[in-house]
């Protein structure tokens, strides 16, 4: 699986004059090399048995270096299965995007590879087995995004891009550090051996340290409230396929880290902090809805949207429950097609009417192209969390968990956490909806040029499958929780 | 039985799905193939009106087979594993929900085949219709829901569905601004409803509507008032009650058949429904049910004082609606559940009535405002005395079908407050009823009687509510006869104020609202079946009194000078009611502004204070790296230096330490 765009990222490093002459050429391989990565990535989901998602399945286990006894070991269940098709989706997406909209700053060549290393180091994350071999996929994803927005981003993207790498990389220090004071106490760097022992073999002591310097790593890439400042510049900054693939893949990487490593590692730390987790998450919730409510700025709006719908998902990885890891686990997935689809269309409104600043488009867009207003307004609406749409089931199930959290944790204090973020929903559709009115309702400004662009079909072939899976996950949740249930319950100590 | 109602429900799903997609390609094929007049409206009329129509047979085929034979159906699609309380998607047949189904297909039908002609010529028909069908399939989720996630689910798709259908001509700021605040205001309640449910829900450990009700006596009682109490919060949302009633009378921005929709049939009528539903739930919770009370006396009141002072004929109707459902809220406060539902299913087909009715008043008139009507019944007889029928059953007037569930409610409420607030014992065995005859009343009465007989404890409410409630009723049965009568007058009666024809609209229109003239008569009758519906002389002859002091008196005012407004009289308090009592005002000072305030706030704090640290964090990095340079300035004099300082300083620390 991930063979295959490494063959293709290298293939980009032939020169130019002989392999893939025009820019069209490269992106075409692009799209083709990430297809093929898609079908392999739904082929294995086909292979994957779901009789039993709880089991690791799919292994690949080979020594790598034997003398510190690090393993190349990858493999997939039901946890990280969805996050892995997921990356390979957006990813075909996003290069079936580029198609037609190549993101200004030309060298296309270079920026097929980056996204290409990028999905490697993404599916790599995902189906990493060892702590040393999670760690490195999880940096060779910094460096490809920090190139993206800062060859092809906006203005401000030279301090964006800054602000990004050296953020990401002082959480993955202390991360890094997290890890192996783990793996040196337990002596051995294998996840699913580390799993299986629920912590056992490590002091509380260690755990309690180790999860807080784990936790910080991932919560500046999930991010949580206050480390989350480098993420609405990124996203503003960032190219179009740069901004849905961040929102779309990239923090689920935090969020994914927590609770594949840190909750099973260090699980006597997790209880310690996790009313601390659930507190700054709805601090995240809140903070991120009214920051929303004041944004002039649509792709801004967007970015901050996220950081109050991570706050979901980590509000329900801290309520230690089993329907709290689902929330955030199905959280995470639909997290990630909607405000996917929000970005794409963010990238569309850019195209067509050069800014992204909400005053400056003025309204009336249901008149003027009301197709992409009314994807808009379907985005939205799934992503305000409208019961029936994907956005519904992580908040819903997170709040579930935290009216009755794990049995040792504060329940006034979650309960409290639930009415606030309960609160921020609110707070959620009422952004949303102001962004609505003022872009889409009312009438086109005079002033203002008309945008003619119609919605291309590779615009369409990019929006059409999210629509579609936001709608079947919505209106069945089965598909996601059935897959994710089981693995949660076995990551508990349970059958 | 069960596949009967969930087809009710899925065919306005893809009828709104289709008609979404493809509706306008859709319709032009359509109507290419039946030929019809205009191939651009036809196809879709059609997607629109067939399936609700389908809906309507089949709900009528339920309601049909539950009469025959009462008793609860339920069945269970699938089950979602949580993680927790798992989730049953499934749902729950029984007499109460057959008959509001049958009903809200009813007022749907009528809404959309009024609606072809209404929006004659609108370029947005297709998604209009389409929406329609969603938010029909919607309430009819919530009524046959069977677990509370699911009801929940078709809750809140009402929501998003009047949120588009008030913004329907979008190209007005103020119809924009009238949907968000009816979303934003309905999800408030909302976010209360969802946690009730969930502590409802994780309190008997299961999310399916009769496992609830059946175990709502384990649960403590704190928790349960806390879950009612919630609970009322979406009620009172949707609903429209005081305090989260203000999205409804700017609702009024949509287009009128959306009124009807709205407040006959679904929407607001859920919120009564649902708390009917939980019954079992909220009368565990003497608590709630007082301050459900409470609600409805300031509610239909307070509008009802608002409707005598309204300028535009719907929000008259707005207003009255708030009021007639804080009537249903009164009932069920008192306990007399069946005159609750009773008079759900009148005020439905009289409002319904009286909404569409207004919209061919003012497709005629081009205005909603009453100075802008008058004379208007010699033009237009058929909207003229199907309108008199609605005002009639709206104000109460024997033997209008308004008359028999108000009677109903005011008998119930009376019984409540003589008798120290114990509430009535027959509202509680008709757990399904009342479409149907005699015999369905008795049949179903025995049914449920088994079903709550051995419960130990109703618990009463105050009397003082009670008797809160009682006085509340009487009087707003007055001041509705007052401001029907307002109305009433002044749309059809004295000289025409304004330059235009008078005569009837479209066809499909007035016989729409002719067709609804029918239930909004004689609907009352099927309530003499059941017992507790019955009419007693006493509250009917009080509330005939009380009728005549409050229509009278707007007669003798409105008598001594046609032209003008009787509600001139109320003078300087005209205004304050005119504007509803300022609540908006308030709200968007203690609310809004101070929310808005915030968000700049946070804007800027994270720009000076979260960003600005890390920024900061940064710059002092690059100091501290400043400093670090200064040695290393590639002089090799100052290395070598260095390098004979450090051996220097090793050479005597080894020296000394040896």
């Amino acid at each position: 699986m991930m063979a295959i765009p490494l063959f293709g990222a290298l293939a980009m490093l032939v020169p130019a004059d002989r392999f893939l002459r025009t820019g069209f050429a490269v992106r075409a391989f692009g799209t083709g090399v990430s297809a093929a990565t898609l079908l392999v990535a739904v082929s294995a989901m086909t292979a994957f048995d779901f009789g039993d998602t709880s089991r690791t399945q799919l292994q690949a286990d080979w020594a790598w270096a034997p003398a510190i006894g690090l393993r190349f070991h990858l493999g997939a269940d039901g946890i990280s299965l969805p996050l892995v098709v997921l990356t390979a989706l957006l990813t075909f997406l996003c290069f079936l995007y580029t198609l037609r909209h190549p993101p200004a700053g030309g060298r296309i060549r270079l920026l097929t590879a980056l996204l290409l290393v990028l999905e490697i180091g993404l599916i790599g994350t995902f189906t990493a087995l060892d702590l040393v071999l999670f760690f490195v996929f999880f940096e060779t994803v910094l460096i490809p995004m920090y190139v993206v927005i800062m060859l092809w981003g906006g203005d401000g993207r030279r301090a964006a891009a800054a602000k990004f790498i050296l953020y990401t990389l002082l959480g993955s220090g202390l991360l890094l550090a997290g890890m192996l004071l783990v793996a040196v106490n337990a002596g051995t760097l294998d996840m699913v051996q580390l799993a299986a022992r629920h912590g056992s073999g490590v002091s509380r002591g260690v755990q309690i340290t180790a999860f807080a310097l784990m936790a910080i790593g991932f919560a500046v890439k999930a991010p949580m409230w206050p480390l989350h400042t480098w993420l609405p510049d990124a996203h503003t900054e960032a190219p179009t396929v740069g901004s849905v693939l961040l929102a779309g893949v990239l923090l689920k990487m935090g969020t994914y880290g927590l609770v594949r490593v840190a909750l099973p590692l260090a699980p006597d730390g997790a209880q310690v902090w996790a009313p601390w987790l659930g507190l700054l998450a709805v601090i995240g919730i809140i903070y991120g809805a009214l920051a929303c409510l004041a944004q002039r700025d649509l792709k801004r709006m967007i970015a901050y949207s996220s950081v109050g719908h991570m706050g979901f998902v980590l509000l329900g990885i801290a309520t230690l429950t089993p329907v709290g890891i689902n929330a955030a686990l199905f959280g995470n997935i639909a997290h990630g097609l909607i405000t996917g689809l929000l970005f794409f269309l963010a990238g569309a409104v850019k195209d067509r009417w050069g800014t992204t600043d909400m005053d400056a488009i003025g309204g009336g867009m249901l008149g003027t192209s009301p197709r992409l207003a009314s994807v808009l307004t379907f985005a939205s609406v799934a992503s305000l969390g409208l019961p029936g749409l994907a956005g519904f089931w992580g908040e819903m199930l997170a709040m579930v968990g935290a009216y009755r959290p794990h049995a040792d944790l504060p329940r006034a204090a979650f309960v409290t956490f639930m009415a606030v973020a309960g609160i921020g929903a609110l707070l959620t559709a009422g952004y949303f909806l102001r962004m609505l009115a003022k872009i889409t309702h009312g009438t086109r400004p005079a002033a203002a040029a008309a945008p003619g662009a119609v919605v291309s079909a590779q615009e369409y072939a990019a929006w059409v499958p999210l629509i579609a899976l936001t709608l079947l996950v919505g209106l069945w949740p089965k598909t996601l929780l059935d897959v994710t249930a089981a693995p949660v319950r076995a990551l508990f100590g349970g059958g | 039985m069960i596949w009967l109602a969930s087809l009710a429900i899925l065919l306005p799903f893809l009828a709104a799905f289709g008609g979404m997609l493809g509706g306008p390609a859709l319709g032009r094929l359509l109507g290419r193939l039946l030929g019809g007049r205009s191939a651009r409206r036809d196809g879709p009329a059609l997607i629109a009106c067939a399936p609700v129509a389908v809906s309507l047979v089949l709900a009528a085929v339920v309601a049909f087979v539950v009469w025959q034979d009462p008793g609860e159906r339920t069945g269970t699609l699938t089950v979602i594993d949580t993680g927790s309380v798992p989730i049953r998607v499934g749902l729950q047949v029984d007499g109460l929900s057959a008959v509001v189904a049958l009903m809200v297909c009813c007022v749907a039908l009528a809404v959309q085949v009024y609606s072809v002609a209404y929006m004659d010529g609108d370029r947005r028909y297709s998604s209009y219709a389409a929406f329609i069908s969603l938010f029909t399939a919607a309430m009819l989720l919530v009524v046959f829901a069977g677990d509370l996630l699911v009801l929940y689910a078709g809750w809140e798709v009402m929501g998003i569905c009047s949120y588009f259908l008030i913004g329907h001509h979008w190209e007005e700021r103020a119809n924009s601004r009238a949907a968000v605040k009816a979303f934003l205001v309905t999800r408030l309640g909302d976010v209360g409803f969802l946690i009730g449910i969930i502590v409802l829900g994780l309190g008997a450990r299961t999310f399916e509507i009769h496992g609830v009700l059946t175990r709502v006596w384990t649960m403590p009682d704190a928790t349960l008032t806390a879950a009612a109490l919630l609970l009322l919060a979406g009620v009172a949302g949707k609903s429209a009650q005081f305090p989260l009633h203000t999205w409804l009378p700017d609702a009024m921005a949509g287009p009128t058949p959306i009124s009807a929709l709205i407040h006959a049939a679904t929407m607001v009528a859920a919120g009564m429904y649902v708390v009917a539903r939980l019954y079992g739930a909220f009368a565990a919770a003497p608590g709630a049910l007082a301050v459900l009370g409470v609600i409805a006396v300031i509610s239909m009141v307070g509008a009802a004082l608002a409707a005598l002072a309204q300028d535009d004929l719907k929000r008259v109707l707005a207003y009255s609606t708030i009021s007639q459902l804080a009537v249903m809220g009164a009932a069920l406060a008192v306990g007399a559940k069946s005159a609750a539902i009773f008079h759900l299913l009148t005020h439905g087909a009289f409002k319904a009535l009286l909404f569409l009715a207004a919209g061919c008043v003012i497709a005629t008139t081009g205005s909603a405002l009453l100075a802008h009507h008058g004379g208007l019944r010699r033009g237009m007889p058929v909207t003229f005395w199907s309108m008199t029928v609605g005002f009639a059953a709206l104000a109460g007037v024997p033997p209008f079908s308004g008359w028999f569930s108000k009677d109903s409610v005011i008998e119930a409420a009376q019984h409540a407050a003589l008798h120290g607030g114990e509430t009535t014992k027959a509202g509680w065995f008709a757990y399904a009823p009342l479409n149907s005859g005699p015999v369905a009343g008795e049949v179903t009465m025995t049914h449920s009687f088994g079903l709550y007989q051995d419960q130990p404890h109703w618990r009463t409410l105050p009397s003082g509510v009670a008797w809160l409630v009682y006085l509340g009723l009487l009087l707003t049965v007055a001041l509705t006869a007052a401001y029907a009568m307002r109305a009433w007058l002044m749309a059809f009666f004295g000289e025409p104020r304004g330059t235009y024809e008078i005569r009837e609209p479209s066809r499909i229109m007035s016989w729409t609202v002719a067709a609804l003239a029918v239930p909004a008569a004689i609907l009352g009758f099927f309530g003499l079946g059941a017992g507790e519906l019955r009419p007693h002389i006493g509250p009917a002859l009080l509330g005939i009194a009380l009728l005549i002091v409050g229509g009278g008196a707007v007669f003798l005012l409105w008598n001594r000078d046609p032209a003008s407004d009787p509600s001139g009289a109320l003078g300087p308090a005209r205004r304050v009611l005119a504007r509803g009592f300022y609540v908006d005002e308030l709200y968007a000072m203690a609310v809004v502004r101070p929310v808005r305030a915030l968000a700049r706030g946070v804007v800027r704090f994270d720009r000076r204070g979260v960003d600005a640290a890390v920024v900061g964090a940064g710059r002092g990095a690059r100091r501290l790296g400043g400093l670090l340079r200064i040695p290393q300035n590639g002089n090799p004099q100052t290395y070598l230096t260095g390098l004979l300082a450090g051996v220097v300083v090793i050479t005597a620390l080894v020296v000394i330490f040896r």
